[in-house]
């Protein structure tokens, strides 16, 4: 069947079916009715959207300059690469945060909120973006007492590492924010943010792939499967291709 | 008031595999078909093509096509003295949505049970006598034998394509393949996956153990196969992006691979999606079932009529929907009385990472089935006396992947983040590989699903709750196999060895597998189950439970889906060779 005569066929299906509702209920349903042929049609991939350079969307001036800090504290800069900041980590978050995963989008947040036992997972009603606002102020609060009104930022990187390290062991209290779950929020973010494809926003330049020898979205293997022992050739690339492709014109 | 529509002759609720699959025998049959569907419809070119399938933070991280939990979760908690909290994010195990269900983001790992495992309560009851067994464990026989089943495994597996190596063809073992399989009547449709180097190494330390290493059974195709169906499928590429993955290569077999361009064909079949059915309706006697109600996305009622009802959605919303409508007996722990939400089992899984400094492992050439396995310690392949528990799983070399958000393996002691943790990502990368074994997770008394008594779905209706721990067999037999697997990852010389067998208690924070099973058990005794040896309800004849994991009395040391798909195909046989001439009860 071509896909002229499927479409034809599609067509009179849905005259027939609308004719069968009009007379039994004077109404059409919702959701959608598939019938005589897969709905196949030209241009509706649903593409992820590329993240937008430029200013900051979700953080203040303030917390991305923490951010920044505290990434390239997470996953410093050294010899093998770039760090969390010029990767873009603070970028992917932001981004992030002001998208579905910062909203809670999808999750079940109906009441009660009762606290369980931790084989039952996260039972707190607030996002994401929510935890992060008050964690970033609870923490430039804590330091800000500590340090003479010094911001995260200010510190020296012994002292940024000294206190990261308090709320990953729960040594340091950020008052009403439990600074463990906050750190590790925020670690696993970053993380995420260097590993993840670059049209995020984070992993700029590839370089989380590139730290650990992983050719990203590539999707052919088969003459390097049986190429024991041997390193894979080609550098990694992103959803969106790489920058020596498109600059070849 | 829901509005009527006009009858139809079979209506399918979920058209995942068991729904695609029934949906298409009994519409070439004859009978108009309509399926309808919670989740959006979904195809390889729209959804997952491969010009952005291999997106990790979109479809693992973000759980792109997996169940919301704002449509439907459930709660859980470990023991019935706790009160069950609601799974607000899936963790630990991920249903599916939309059309494909389950069958687009699994792995392709396709696995029979042991001829043994069908009778397992006689079997372990005759070999190691009665007081093997812990007085709360509620294991049963199944309603069906490994060779009445064979024919339907043949079946799945050549509409799947499924790529492996035979190790028994009628009863003669056969060099290469697993020699503890129950008897095949074919070989497989294709031949194996290429290894990997972790793989090969793996087997080589099994061999030099005095152990038969064979090719892990994949639905992920070594080379281009058209099924029964006249449907095409393409070479795997060993992307690494299978589990909860679309596969955008037309390689991995799933609904969308193996049945629907074939089943949108038939002029009676209409697939009804973004739809949800809120309940199977009965008629005044309560025995036969008129159809169902549905809800569209405009928040219209809707009520489908048809002669048969085929409950085809994830094995643990058909507990709840067959809760929900209130068909069969609810499961009381107390008295031990009562069927539906009684049986639910999982799957006992652990690991042993390794680190070998000096090879070269490319972990992301890959695929969600290739490795080398062995299968000594399934189910009873091996003795278990003085062992003190019963139960197996394979085990092996089967590393899905080497994708860098969430496989990034380390030496022992790495800090979580800084300077050190950098470099041991670097240098650990291309040299770390993880074993595991698949556990069995057998069936009690105090590990069961009955519905919520607080939280409600968008629909109003309660949620589904799940009381479930790891009882001391599975642990038992957990630590056992970990330190079988141990000795073999000891035997590839590995500069790092690290095991991590399964410890309670079940934490549902922590992905382990989605191998939910039971709760509409199929039996032999309505007592014990709620559906007889063709899938059929106990109590209303024309509702049948077509093979989802949900009718499996406890799990064994396999995946899921093979057993599944040859219950589909038997369904569908009975139904069409035996229900259609005489509609009443089968059994």
């Amino acid at each position: 069947m071509d896909s002229k005569t499927s479409l034809q066929l599609s067509r009179r299906a849905f005259l027939a079916s609308a004719a069968i509702l009009l007379s039994t209920s004077a109404s059409v349903v919702h959701g959608r009715t598939f019938h005589q042929g897969m709905p196949w049609a030209p241009g509706a991939a649903k593409p992820p959207t590329p993240v937008r350079p430029g200013p900051w969307v979700f953080f203040t001036a303030d917390e991305a300059a923490t951010m920044e800090a505290i990434a390239d504290r997470l996953i410093p800069p050294d010899d093998r690469g770039p760090g969390g900041k010029d990767a873009g980590c603070a970028v992917f978050i932001d981004r992030q945060l002001a998208g579905p995963y910062g909203r809670s989008e999808g999750l079940y947040t109906r009441p009660p909120f009762m606290s369980g036992s931790g084989t039952q997972g996260y039972q707190n009603p607030d996002s994401p973006a929510g935890r992060y606002r008050s964690g970033l102020k609870a923490l430039a609060d804590h330091v800000a007492a500590a340090q003479n009104g010094k911001k995260f930022h200010d510190l020296s990187a012994a002292d940024q590492d000294k206190l990261l390290s308090g709320l990953e062991d729960g040594s340091v209290d950020l008052k009403d924010t439990d600074a463990q779950t906050f750190f590790e929020m925020v670690l696993q973010d970053t993380q995420q943010g260097f590993f993840a494809d670059p049209i995020y926003g984070g992993n700029r330049g590839m370089a989380g792939w590139k730290l650990v020898g992983f050719p990203g979205a590539r999707y052919d293997y088969r003459d390097w499967v049986e190429r024991h022992n041997e390193p894979y050739p080609l550098p990694p690339v992103s959803i969106m291709g790489r920058a020596d492709w498109s600059s070849k014109g | 008031m829901a509005r009527k529509l006009p009858a139809k002759d079979v209506v399918v609720i979920g058209l995942g595999w068991t729904g695609s699959i029934l949906s298409y025998h009994l519409a070439k049959a004859g009978l108009d078909v309509v399926a309808i569907e919670r989740g959006p419809w979904r195809d390889t070119a729209t959804d997952f093509p491969p010009a952005y399938a291999q997106d990790e933070l979109r479809y693992a991280v973000r759980l792109d096509l997996f169940l919301r939990p704002a449509q439907e979760t459930l709660t859980f908690r470990n023991k019935a003295d706790q009160t069950a909290l609601p799974i607000r994010n899936f963790a630990g195990f991920l249903p599916g949505n939309g059309v494909g269900g389950a069958g687009i983001h699994w792995n392709g790992q396709t696995w029979r049970f042991l001829p043994t495992d069908f009778r397992l309560r006689s079997h372990l009851t005759e070999r190691y006598g009665a007081s093997m067994l812990p007085e709360d464990m509620t294991i049963q026989d199944w309603p069906v034998s490994y060779d009445e089943l064979e024919p339907y495994y043949d079946r799945f597996e050549k509409l799947c394509g499924t790529s492996g190596k035979a190790g028994n063809l009628k009863g003669v073992k056969q060099e290469g393949g697993n020699p503890f399989e129950g008897w095949r009547s074919a070989e497989y449709p294709t031949p194996p996956l290429k290894q990997g180097l972790g793989a090969m190494l793996f087997a080589d330390a099994a061999r030099k153990l005095g152990h038969s290493p064979f090719p892990q059974p994949a639905s992920n195709l070594s080379e281009p196969y058209t099924n029964p169906l006249g449907i095409r499928m393409g070479q795997c590429s060993y992307c690494g992006f299978c589990e909860r993955f679309g596969c955008g290569n037309y390689s991995k077999s799933s609904p969308q691979t193996c049945v629907l361009p074939a089943l949108l064909r038939l002029q009676n079949f209409t697939a009804q999606t973004e739809s949800e059915v809120l309940r199977i309706n009965l008629d005044s006697t309560g025995k036969r079932a008129t159809g169902v109600t549905y809800v569209d996305t405009s928040g219209t009622e809707w009520e489908q009529p048809a002669d048969i009802v085929l409950l085809c959605a994830f094995a643990l919303f058909n507990v709840q929907l067959m809760l929900i409508s209130g068909i069969g007996k609810p499961y009381d722990p107390v008295s031990g009385q009562g069927v539906v939400g009684r049986n639910y089992a999982y799957q006992t899984t652990s690991s042993v990472s390794i680190i070998l400094k000096d090879k070269v492992l490319n972990p992301f050439i890959a695929t969600g089935a290739h490795g080398m396995i062995i299968d000594d310690y399934n189910g009873d392949n091996f003795d278990h006396t003085n062992l003190g528990f019963v139960g197996g799983g394979y085990m092996g070399a089967s590393q899905t992947n080497g994708r860098p958000i969430q496989t990034r393996p380390v030496p022992k002691g790495t800090p979580k983040w800084g300077a050190a943790w950098k470099k041991a990502t670097a240098e650990t990368y291309q040299h770390g590989y993880s074993l595991s074994t698949h556990g069995s997770s057998y069936s009690y008394r105090d590990c069961w699903l009955d519905l919520d008594p607080t939280y409600k779905d968008r629909m109003g209706r309660p949620l589904m709750r799940m009381t479930f721990d790891f009882h001391e067999n599975e642990l038992k037999m957990s630590a056992f196999l970990t330190e079988r697997l141990a000795d073999i990852a000891k035997a590839m010389n590995p500069t790092e060895i690290e095991p991590h067998p399964r410890k309670g208690p079940y934490d549902s924070t922590i992905y382990q597998t989605t191998h939910n099973t039971g709760g509409t058990v199929m039996g032999d005794d309505p007592k014990t189950s709620v559906l007889n040896r063709y899938c059929q309800s106990w109590d209303v004849h024309n509702l049948f439970i077509p093979g989802g994991a949900s009718v499996f009395p406890q799990n064994h040391g396999y995946n899921p889906t093979n057993t599944v798909g040859a219950l589909a195909f038997w369904t569908a046989d009975a139904i069409t060779q035996r229900y259609l001439k005489h509609p009443g009860p089968l059994v």
